[in-house]
């Protein structure tokens, strides 16, 4: 069984009166342990894609089944359940609370599924990422990469099945975003976490098992990196 | 439309649309302030301002009046009258009846209603019949009292109730308006003997000749007897606004409250607005605005709010006026004197008031923000976490000035009062608000780091989340928990001062009141109103053989330095048996009671003794029976029950000088081991047909503490206001909070939290704010209590007040007050819990 599945997956919008179809009957299915990628250009539907794939959201037609769970007329306390329990999120732009610590924000997670001692897993992930050293240091203290870094050990520090990652090194520097991309593909293959990626980055896309093809909402191509 | 209000209506007036409830909060938090103040300051107008006693109300256009401690013997009149000057007389009794249906008390004049001048007005009134004038049964009546030409009228004057007829209502176009007022007036032959003053007077009233300017007051003065005396018409309305102004200021004072905590709302508003709009700024000043013009825009942002405020303000204020007059009026007759209040009216005055305090604080509140949104330079303003690092470095220069404020807070507490005014004492508090508005960061900043280890324990994310979300932003936080505490001080501070003032009073009147029964006339009495009672009511209750003792308590009103008090009479032997006082100096009660039993001696109020600077040792002068008289003042005791004070003189003493031996009231002490219940039917016989109350001292000790209350009803009112302004303001903020951190909101989805705990985390913040604001504003009021207790009370009223800690009246408020903030965070919490994440994470 798929890890996460996507079957004729449509998604419309109503923005200034306007029906936009974001997503246009995407069947995806990935597996655990994989490393997919999503290309396409701004607005083909990457970060619909990926809300629907995290319990964000409900698609308009279609279903979208996530370790055997159909999304699809959950009640709000029920996505959030396969959120907390299933799914991991890295953001373009890192999204670390400013008033937490690296640490605080790794905890936070677990914190949210009311997990009280758990500063000991939190710092373990902070060390897998390499950033055990500067756990107690606030995000405006980071460079980019680290946050990105310690951003990743927050979406990982409850053993999500799934990662899903918007543009992850889209706001970072070569350097950096060769470290976050090496992450996520440990990720995948230490933890058997299936991890999806929207990217603008052929290179990164590069690493991934299969890059996705994404234009105006539809798949273009789906192919082997 | 200029270039200027295109930019104004663009950037300043259509973000404020955008966020209708928020806006909506702010104004409506300002209009309250203002309506606060714009009822206090009519009502204190209409219930005060205009205070004439209503003795007054047909003073006319008398130029002087003669009257005498006791009244003045009426063979003067005649003796005045017969002087070679073109002077004109006019003799006036003067009382109250009580109105037996309606339950009200009532002034009542006794006029000579065929020769009396100031009698122009009312002498035109329907169904004036000259041949009823003088039968003793004839009143004519004010139209206030809505009645009718022929119908009976039942009043109690002093202890005897009697029909009288109203043979006409008083011409409602007089000009001097008494006529409107709850009078009745009957002649005065008539009036002497329904008052038992028969061959004395009241008040003679003086018309000197237009046009001639010799010494008519020298003159005057040299035709009276000693310890008769002259002044000039309308000196005791000056008298009594002069007592009222105390009253007045503390209510003035209190109604700033809500102004201040309103202030407070709008430098958070604009704080808010500046921090929010750094950017936008920053384009500003890149795209060429000045450093003006960014000044400007945010001032015009909260001169906007102001003036709508104002606006609807005044229109709230106008409502609660007619309540504030209520209360206000309530007091003034109960604790100060007998009195009508005026009308309701909005002048030119009132409108400049009401800007001065809505557009005008709101202008004041937001020059601080103002001035730092201007000071910014384009560059910086992209950078977001640099302000909050300036904020936070000057919480040490802030603690710095707040050390500063509060020495000076302390010293001005300890300044003597300015013409009678505890100015200093305002300031005092003034000060110590502000001193502690300037370290409430710091203290956020300690009770957040104090808090957060046993919050994290308990709440989980959300006991991170929201201390750490506070302390983030400091200056947001503090300005928002500097306003609720500032509101919470005043709430905790009144409370102390009047639950540790109503202990004081309670434990004087359990000192006080150690007679088994009080008696005196029937009806309801306010304030300076002495009527007597039949000395044989006394006689024969002294002869029942339940009774031990009966002490003959009289009173009369006397003037002393230009202000009102009274001279009372008691016997002394009883009271060094029976009753207690408290001194000043601790001396025994007996042997200065026994001291006081001599000729000429006399004790005093602790407020007299503070008003006019006299103790014991000190001589007092005053003019009795037609000379005046020496007095050794041989003690200072506490009583609260009139801030002019008493001076009190043995029964003998007041007999040999005023030997009138009608008492006011009468304390009856039983003898050993007699039931009280069982010889109350023989005290109600032995009144016989006389008009008289017999209370226990149970029910004059709660019929105190019920005039007590309604005194202070106003304060809470004014108290609670407050509480309101800073919830509503509290909301408001709390709503830009959370639009402020919507991204932050969005990502805590992502990451796993649910509606409800979003829902949970603003609502903890707002639980967080009630906790602080609670905390510091109980700090804050206990200090700004002793302020009103030992300063501005003692300097603008001259009693003691011993401290008390009214627990569960504090406990009840806070509890009320937390629940308000936890309340205040419902819709914030509403608009952080529907938040799309998906849009606002985008949106980031």
């Amino acid at each position: 069984m798929s890890l996460l599945r996507l079957e004729s997956v449509t998604k419309h919008y109503r923005s200034d009166n306007q029906d936009i179809v974001a997503l246009d009957n995407v069947s995806l299915a990935v597996e655990a342990g994989e490393f997919i990628s999503v290309v396409g250009r701004s607005g083909c539907g990457k970060s619909t894609l990926l809300n629907l794939s995290g319990a964000m959201d409900f698609p308009t037609s279609g279903a979208v089944h996530i370790n055997g769970v159909t999304t699809t007329g959950l009640a709000d306390t029920q996505l959030t359940e396969i959120r907390r329990r299933q799914v991991g999120f890295v953001f373009q732009f890192f999204q670390l609370l400013p008033t937490l610590s690296a640490i605080e924000n790794v905890e936070l997670p677990l914190l949210l599924c009311g997990q009280t001692s758990n500063r000991r897993q939190a710092l373990e992930k902070l060390r897998w990422v390499e950033m055990g050293e500067l756990a107690d240091r606030f995000p405006h203290q980071l460079s980019g990469g680290q946050m990105q870094r310690v951003a990743i050990a927050r979406a990982l520090v409850h053993s999500p099945k799934l990662l899903l990652a918007d543009e992850p090194i889209g706001n970072l520097d070569s350097t950096s975003a060769d470290i976050v991309i090496k992450l996520l593909r440990r990720t995948a293959d230490e933890w058997g976490t299936a991890v999806v990626m929207a990217t603008h980055s052929l290179e990164a896309a590069g690493i991934t098992d299969r890059i996705v093809q994404l234009r105006d909402g539809r798949i273009e191509e789906i192919r082997p990196a | 439309m200029t270039a200027a209000s295109v930019l104004f209506v663009r950037l300043i007036v259509r973000p404020l649309g955008r966020e209708p409830v928020r806006t909506a909060l702010t104004i409506f938090a300002v209009a309250l302030g203002v309506a606060v103040v714009v009822a206090i300051h009519l009502a204190g107008s209409a219930a005060t301002g205009s205070f004439r006693s209503s003795l007054e109300t047909l003073t006319g256009d008398a130029d002087y009046e003669i009257s005498a401690v006791g009244g003045l013997d009426e063979k003067l009149l005649a003796g005045l009258q017969a002087l070679p000057h073109p002077l004109q007389f006019f003799p006036r009794i003067e009382g109250y009846a009580w109105l037996a249906p309606d339950g009200v008390s009532v002034p009542v004049f006794g006029f000579d209603l065929i020769g009396d001048r100031s009698l122009d007005g009312i002498s035109k009134t329907e169904g004036f019949d000259l041949d009823q004038l003088t039968a003793d049964d004839s009143v004519w009546a004010g139209s206030a009292l809505v009645l009718e030409t022929g119908w009976q009228l039942r009043l109690t004057m002093n202890d005897q109730t009697r029909e009288f007829t109203v043979h006409g209502i008083l011409d409602v176009s007089a000009e001097n308006g008494a006529s409107r007022s709850n009078i009745v007036v009957m002649d005065i032959a008539a009036a002497q003997r329904a008052f038992g003053k028969e061959g004395r007077l009241d008040r003679i009233e003086v018309f000197v000749p237009r046009h001639d300017d010799r010494d008519w007051e020298s003159i005057i003065t040299a035709a009276l007897p000693e310890g008769v005396t002259l002044s000039r018409q309308g000196s005791r309305s000056d008298e009594n606004r002069k007592m009222l102004s105390a009253f007045r200021w503390n209510v003035r004072v209190l109604s700033y409250i809500s102004l201040i905590v309103g202030a407070f709302l709008i430098y958070n508003t604009i704080a808010i607005s500046v921090v929010r709009r750094r950017n936008e700024i920053g384009v500003m000043r890149a795209l060429g605005a000045g450093r003006n013009a960014v000044t400007m825009a945010f001032l015009g942002e909260a001169g906007f709010l102001g003036a709508v405020g104002t606006a609807i303000g005044i229109v709230l204020g106008w409502l609660m006026a007619d309540g504030a007059v209520d209360m206000m009026a309530a007091t003034v007759r109960s604790l100060y004197v007998s009195s009508t209040p005026g009308e309701i009216l909005f002048t030119p005055g009132s409108l400049l008031v009401a800007v001065a305090s809505g557009v005008g604080v709101s202008l004041l509140a937001a020059l601080a923000p103002s001035r730092e949104a201007a000071s910014v330079a384009p560059s910086e303003a992209m950078a977001r976490g640099r302000h909050e690092t300036t904020a936070r470095l000057r919480i040490g220069r802030y603690l710095a000035y707040a050390s500063l404020l509060a020495a000076g807070s302390w010293g001005a507490a300890l300044l003597d009062p300015v013409g009678g005014m505890p100015l200093f004492g305002y300031l005092s508090a003034v000060l110590i608000i502000a001193a502690t508005a300037l370290a409430t960061p710091a203290m956020v900043n300690a009770l957040t780091r104090l808090l957060s280890p046993l919050l994290r324990a308990i709440f989980g994310a959300q006991g991170i989340l929201a201390p750490r979300s506070l302390s983030a932003s400091p200056a947001r936080t503090s300005v928002l928990v500097a306003a609720l505490s500032t509101a919470v001080a005043m709430l905790v501070s009144v409370s102390i001062m009047v639950g540790s003032y109503r202990d004081t009073v309670i434990a004087w009147l359990d000192e006080r009141l150690r007679a088994d029964f009080y008696v005196r006339t029937a009806g309801q009495r306010e304030a300076r109103q002495y009527p007597t009672m039949d000395p044989a009511v006394a006689d024969r209750i002294e002869a029942l053989p339940q009774v031990e003792a009966v002490d003959r308590f009289r009173a009369y009103e006397i003037r002393y330095e230009g202000r009102p008090s009274i001279i009372g009479s008691g016997q002394s032997e009883v009271l060094i048996r029976h009753g207690r006082l408290g001194f000043l100096d601790g001396s025994s009660s007996k042997e200065v009671l026994t001291a006081l039993g001599s000729d000429d001696r006399v004790i005093i109020t602790e407020t007299f003794s503070n008003r006019h600077g006299l103790g014991a040792g000190d001589t007092l002068r005053l003019p009795l029976g037609g000379r005046m008289v020496d007095l050794e003042i041989v003690g200072v005791y506490y009583d609260y029950s009139n801030e002019g004070g008493a001076v009190i003189v043995d029964r003998k003493t007041i007999l040999k000088y005023l030997p009138d031996p009608a008492p006011s009231n009468l304390a009856i002490y039983l003898a050993e081991g007699v039931d009280s219940e069982s010889a109350r039917p023989a005290i109600e016989k032995a009144a016989g047909s006389h008009s008289v109350t017999v209370a226990d001292h149970r029910t004059l000790r709660t019929r105190a503490l019920e005039v007590f209350d309604r005194t202070f009803a106003i304060t809470y009112a004014l108290e609670v206001i407050a509480i309101v302004v800073a919830i509503l303001g509290m909301a408001g903020a709390l709503v830009a909070l959370v639009i402020d951190r919507r991204g932050e909101i969005g990502v805590l989805r992502f990451l796993g939290a649910s509606q409800g705990q979003v829902r949970g985390l603003v609502l903890f913040e707002s639980g967080l704010i009630g906790l602080f604001s609670n905390a510091i504003g109980l700090l804050l009021g206990s200090l700004l209590s002793l302020v009103l207790i030992f300063v501005v009370n003692k300097q603008s009223f001259g009693w003691t007040i011993q401290f008390h800690w009214p627990a569960a009246m504090l406990l009840g408020a806070l509890s009320f007050i937390y629940a308000a903030a936890l309340i205040a965070g419902i819709y914030p919490a509403r608009v952080a819990a529907r938040l799309n994440p998906i849009e606002v994470v985008h949106e980031e």
